[in-house]
């Protein structure tokens, strides 16, 4: 930070699992339920890693929190899904499905395990840090891996059946 | 002016103040050099409003640049617009508590096309040379206090960016950078600009995508315009960077989710229908947090902020919402013993 500092005359306050102070609620006439108010970091902090843990959501459609620690099974989604790396580094791998209907139907929302490695050809990788937001494109498999110890991953993606959802356990009430 | 379409729109002859005033429906917009005049007719009686012009002027800005956005747009406690997608309330007291005891709450609703080359004619006129309606207060200054100097077309006239997938995919919307004039705001000079490794396998290279969103919201020109930067279906990620005070009180006709990247922002929460306070609602990094389909909100930002804003587009939400068919807030859904709240 002090580094930055020399740049200009603000600093930017990032948040990361070592060092995030939540926010708060006052209450005036509301229930604080009503808010679902909670913190990546601190979900993060107590989830199992890859853990699908969900923080908002909006009729199916979620915004999942992801432990990052050591590497992920392989998953993939018959749609479009979205990973914001909020701290941490994180490599993805991508596979592209040689038949990607048997391994999650087209009807089928939310991302799903795979049960077995991916058949399919190899796509790539990406090398990810804070801030960085990486496709994840319909139909192709991922896994993810961190690199420098735990980070966090926002998901972008509908309610699957892998996500879990501890409302009571992780929100102010 | 060769994007200005005035097609049907009502407006006279400057003032002395240079300004010109407009018309739409019973609904009459005049300003002078400190302030922005609204009339109406409600019950027959001739009602008035006034407004700070740069306050008016920045709330006119995120309506116009949001296309009457989702829900209600209130630029005061008194004046604002609804949206009903293809038509458009302006309001006249009808949150305002006396206003609705009185009797004295109107609305009328137009054409939003027509409604929008109002507004928009509103803009160009009442915006001076040098003053920025999309700014922050310490970027653009007082040009908006006094006579009629000038336009400012270039600042009004920007476009919200809405990608159809991701930005910086092939055909989608491009990434910003210093070459195409989105330089790193002065707020966010100690961002980092790395963008992501992207090692794609020969075939795939449109198809491997990623970018360092924090870096492309440091390069954001404007403050309280959600951009889209993801899309999943009608899931839609917002983020924008907001400073100072968010010109509207917005009340969505549809629970929104914020998500804090950076900084802090403090919230205002009112009853949407009432404007009684209910909450204060204050995010820090990493902070997420409902904002239920009930109230109205107003953010503060004392420094430049990173805030994903997180919108359900599906066109059906506000007619569910109006039928009471979904719930109005996360704690009826997501706590089973919460009263379910009558619409």
């Amino acid at each position: 930070m002090t580094e930055q500092r020399r740049v200009g005359e603000f600093t930017t306050v990032f948040g990361s699992l070592a060092s995030h102070v939540k926010g708060d609620i006052e209450i005036i006439n509301d229930d604080p339920r009503n808010y679902a108010f909670s913190n990546v970091f601190d979900v993060a902090a107590r989830s199992a890693p890859y853990e699908k843990v969900v923080v908002a959501k909006n009729r199916q459609y979620v915004i999942e929190t992801l432990r990052a620690e050591g590497v992920s099974d392989w998953f993939s989604a018959a749609h479009d899904e979205f990973a914001l790396v909020m701290d941490g580094r994180v490599e993805i791998d991508l596979v592209k499905l040689d038949f990607p209907a048997t391994v999650v139907a087209p009807d089928v929302e939310g991302s799903v395990r795979l049960t077995s490695p991916p058949v399919g050809r190899n796509m790539g990788f990406m090398r990810l840090g804070r801030g960085h937001q990486a496709l994840l494109p319909q139909r192709a498999a991922y896994r993810f891996r961190a690199t420098t110890g735990v980070g966090v991953i926002v998901l972008q993606t509908i309610l699957g059946r892998h996500s879990v959802q501890k409302w009571p356990a992780i929100c102010r009430s | 002016m060769s994007q200005l379409s005035t097609a049907g729109v009502q407006a006279t002859a400057p003032n002395e103040a240079g300004y010109r005033s407009f018309t739409l429906g019973s609904f009459t917009f005049s300003r002078d050099e400190y302030f922005a005049h609204v009339e109406w007719l409600s019950k027959g009686t001739k009602l008035s409003h006034t407004m700070s012009a740069d306050v008016f002027l920045r709330a006119l800005m995120r309506d116009v640049a949001w296309g009457f956005f989702y829900g209600t747009v209130n630029f005061d406690d008194v004046f604002g617009t609804r949206n009903r997608y293809g038509q458009v309330e302006f309001l006249a007291g009808c949150h305002h508590p006396t206003y609705k005891s009185q009797g004295l709450d109107h609305f009328e609703s137009f054409d939003s096309d027509l409604a929008m080359r109002t507004c928009k004619a509103i803009l160009h006129d009442w915006t001076n040379t040098g003053y920025d309606p999309f700014a922050a207060p310490m970027e653009t200054g007082l040009a908006w206090i006094g006579k009629k100097v000038g336009h400012n077309m270039a600042a009004i006239n920007r476009r919200r960016e809405v990608c159809r997938r991701m930005p910086g995919l092939p055909g989608d919307v491009p990434l910003r950078t210093d070459h195409n004039r989105y330089p790193v705001n002065r707020a966010f000079l100690d961002v980092p600009q790395d963008e992501p490794e992207i090692h794609a396998a020969p075939g795939f290279e449109g198809e491997v995508h990623a970018f360092n969103l924090f870096a492309y919201l440091s390069r954001s020109d404007v403050t309280w315009n959600p951009s889209v930067s993801s899309v999943c279906k009608h899931s839609l990620f917002c983020p924008t960077s907001e400073e100072y005070i968010l010109p509207v009180k917005h009340a969505n006709d549809r629970v929104e989710w914020f998500l804090q990247l950076s900084d802090q922002i403090e919230w205002q929460i009112e009853d949407a229908v009432t404007g009684l306070p209910r909450a204060k609602v204050v995010m820090r990094p990493g902070d997420v947090a409902a904002m239920p389909a009930d109230i109205r909100h107003q953010g503060f930002a004392r420094k430049r902020a990173m805030l994903l804003v997180w919108e359900n587009a599906d066109p059906e939400l506000p007619r569910l919402h109006a039928q009471g068919a979904l719930p109005a807030t996360p704690a009826e859904e997501f706590w089973a013993e919460s009263p379910r709240k009558e619409p």
